[in-house]
């Protein structure tokens, strides 16, 4: 028999019962376009922290203090001691051991209640060296930034996120303005242009001022502090190097001979990106696998309505084994025809899960939340329509199996 | 063409054994025109599914246009009743949902054969049923649905037509009609058909009339027709 005849039987049959093949397409079809839609957020996650993690700036390592060398043997946590220190910056930035680097920083942290005129606002104050702008890859669009002049003057100077300068400024203009960080007056200098992104780690909602600043007016008496180091590699592909040669300058600046004792950490954006793409990628294949159980459900929907149309297409089965119809020729037609009704199921599926992804965004409950849009993903889509109709096939084996095995006398008796 | 030696058929109804055909010899030659008669219980359903090869004999050999069948799977089977045999049912049994042309075309197509739909049309036409093409079984008669079948039957070209009670479902004027179209077919085209009934004025339209009763033949003579 050929797949055209039994293509014509499949239709011809699924249409003489309408409503029944609708329903029973609609079992996959909602198992389908919940795994497209799913998967489909599962993207979107990925592609969104992907974006954000890559706009803190390309090729930059982090070095925080760890306590490794503790002999205590309680560990105290991560970025609890003050290991680092701004020799160990200048020492990275001589670059003699290190061509691999283009630029080091440290970064103090303050936090603070800043204020202006009757507004006030809570940002993050970091305190910091000149390549700040260089090495976390933003970008003046106002006014300037801070010099060496003013690090080495420990002027009270600071360059603001637009989402400070939207918060405390409104629309007028922030330049030459003085704004008070818990209590302490700093006049500003420059305003960055947006980076973008949003929720999870703003890169926009920041105020940098000189590090000796910070060290001097904010950081009430805790020294000189320096909570991280961040330093950029010449390129993506040199950043392990680089790790390797800041690895190596801070172990012999700390004279440490095991590098397993280290009082410090690296990670670079790779490392986090990494963590970050696998915990998105367990979320996507959670979300596919919980939708896979309701194309499960709608398989076990097919496998039952082909048992109810073997049995009520009994006597046709005799009638074509009485006219030389083959064992062979009974089942391919019962499994295209179960696999027609999968496919078919599938395929509208796909068509339905593409355009709820592609609705969600503009669903006004979605769009004001930080909630990514979801991103149907090609394979996805293939995997799906392939996916339904295995289930088809697998599901449809059992009854067309029992369809090509009917005896040809008994068929034909049957009413 | 057809040659039955001793065919025993016994089927098991739970522990009973129920011998529904106890020793049949039976020889049709090719162009013959044969009547199959009994009540019901006297086996010639049975032996009818036998010559049909639907089912094989429990012993004896049988064999068709010099095959023998007794002893073939039910794929070859299949493909022997798709070559050699053409069925007539006594309820038509065309596929529904399919134009009569279609169903004249499935044997063709389970034979993988070329020219299918001019081979269809031709036989349509040899019954008289060219008209009706496009319809689909519930928009004929009775007798006009059983035309489709013989049409059916015939267009494998199989060495033997094998109507089971053909005019059973139809009135006595499409009866007739249907048993005219039988007897031209051999008179006029030499078709081999073996016709099963209890009718005796369906059965005089043979050329032979063979007689069952208890599973064993009770007479065989030929007709004045």
């Amino acid at each position: 028999m050929n797949l055209f005849e039994a293509l014509r039987v499949a239709t011809s049959g699924l249409l003489a019962n309408r409503l029944r093949s609708s329903l029973t397409m609609l079992g996959i079809l909602i198992g389908v376009a919940a795994v497209i839609l799913l998967v489909a957020v599962g993207n979107g996650a990925t592609v969104q922290i992907n974006n954000q993690i890559q706009a803190l700036g390309a090729n930059v390592i982090f070095v925080y203090p760890s306590n490794a060398k503790s002999t205590g043997g309680v560990s105290q946590g991560f970025g609890t001691s003050q290991t680092l220190t701004m020799a160990d910056v200048d020492a990275i930035n001589t670059r003699q051991q290190d061509p691999d680097v283009v630029a080091a920083i440290p970064i103090a942290q303050s936090g603070g209640q800043i204020t202006y005129s009757n507004q006030n606002y809570f940002a993050p104050t970091t305190g910091t060296s000149v390549d700040f702008p260089q090495v976390r890859d933003y970008q003046i669009a106002e006014g300037s930034f801070f010099t060496q002049d003013d690090v080495a003057s420990q002027h009270r100077v600071v360059v603001l996120g637009q989402t400070v300068v939207t918060n405390l400024f409104g629309t007028s203009d922030p330049i030459g303005q003085t704004i008070k960080i818990n209590r302490q007056s700093f006049r500003v200098i420059g305003v960055f242009a947006a980076k973008g992104g949003s929720g999870f780690g703003s890169q926009d909602n920041v105020v940098v001022a000189p590090i000796t600043a910070v060290w001097a007016y904010l950081s009430g008496g805790r020294g000189k502090n320096i909570s991280q180091i961040v330093a950029s590699a010449s390129s993506a592909s040199t950043v392990t190097q680089a790790e390797t040669e800041i690895t190596a300058i801070l172990l012999q600046r700390h004279q440490i001979s095991d590098p397993s004792q280290a009082d410090f950490q690296l990670q670079s954006q790779q490392d986090i990106l990494n963590q970050a793409n696998s915990i998105a990628t367990a979320l996507t294949l959670v979300l596919g696998a919980i939708a896979g159980i309701s194309l499960v459900v709608g398989g076990i929907g097919i496998m039952n309505i082909m048992l109810v149309t073997v049995t009520e297409r009994t006597r046709e089965i005799g009638i074509r084994k009485a006219i030389g119809a083959r064992w062979r020729d009974v089942l391919t037609q019962f499994l295209i025809e179960a696999m027609f009704l999968s496919g078919l199921g599938g395929a509208l599926g796909i068509a339905v899960g593409a355009a709820l992804a592609e609705e969600a965004p503009h669903i006004p409950a979605i769009a004001s939340s930080s909630f990514p849009p979801p991103v149907v993903s090609i394979p996805s889509v293939l995997l799906a329509f392939g996916v339904s109709v295995g289930i088809g096939l697998f599901f449809g084996i059992y009854p067309a199996n029992r369809a090509a095995r009917l005896h040809p006398i008994e068929a034909l008796r049957h009413e | 063409m057809i040659r039955l030696d001793a065919v025993t058929k016994t089927y098991r109804m739970g522990r009973v054994e129920v011998h529904a055909l106890r020793g049949i010899d039976l020889h049709v030659e090719a162009g013959d025109f044969v009547a199959i008669m009994g009540a019901s219980g006297s086996g010639k359903s049975t032996l009818m599914n036998i010559i049909g090869c639907l089912d094989v004999p429990t012993t004896g050999r049988y064999f068709l246009d010099g095959t023998d069948v007794a002893k073939l799977d039910d794929d070859q089977l299949a493909t022997i009743r798709n070559r050699k045999i053409g069925f007539v049912f006594q309820s038509f049994n065309l596929i529904p949902r399919t134009t009569a042309l279609h169903n004249v075309e499935m044997p063709l197509i389970y034979a993988g054969a070329q020219n299918r739909r001019p081979r269809a049309l031709e036989a349509l036409e040899a019954v008289g049923l060219a008209n009706r093409a496009g319809h689909q079984p519930t928009e004929l008669s009775g007798g006009q649905q059983q035309r489709a079948a013989i049409a059916r039957a015939l267009v494998t070209n199989p060495a033997i037509l094998l109507a089971d009670e053909p005019t059973g479902n139809l009135d006595s004027v499409s009866s007739v009609e249907i048993m005219k179209l039988l007897s031209a077919l051999n008179a006029e085209h030499g078709r081999t058909i073996v016709l099963i009934t209890h009718e005796r004025d369906i059965a005089a339209f043979a050329r032979r009339v063979v007689e069952l009763r208890d599973g064993v033949i009770l007479s065989d003579e030929r007709t004045a027709a």
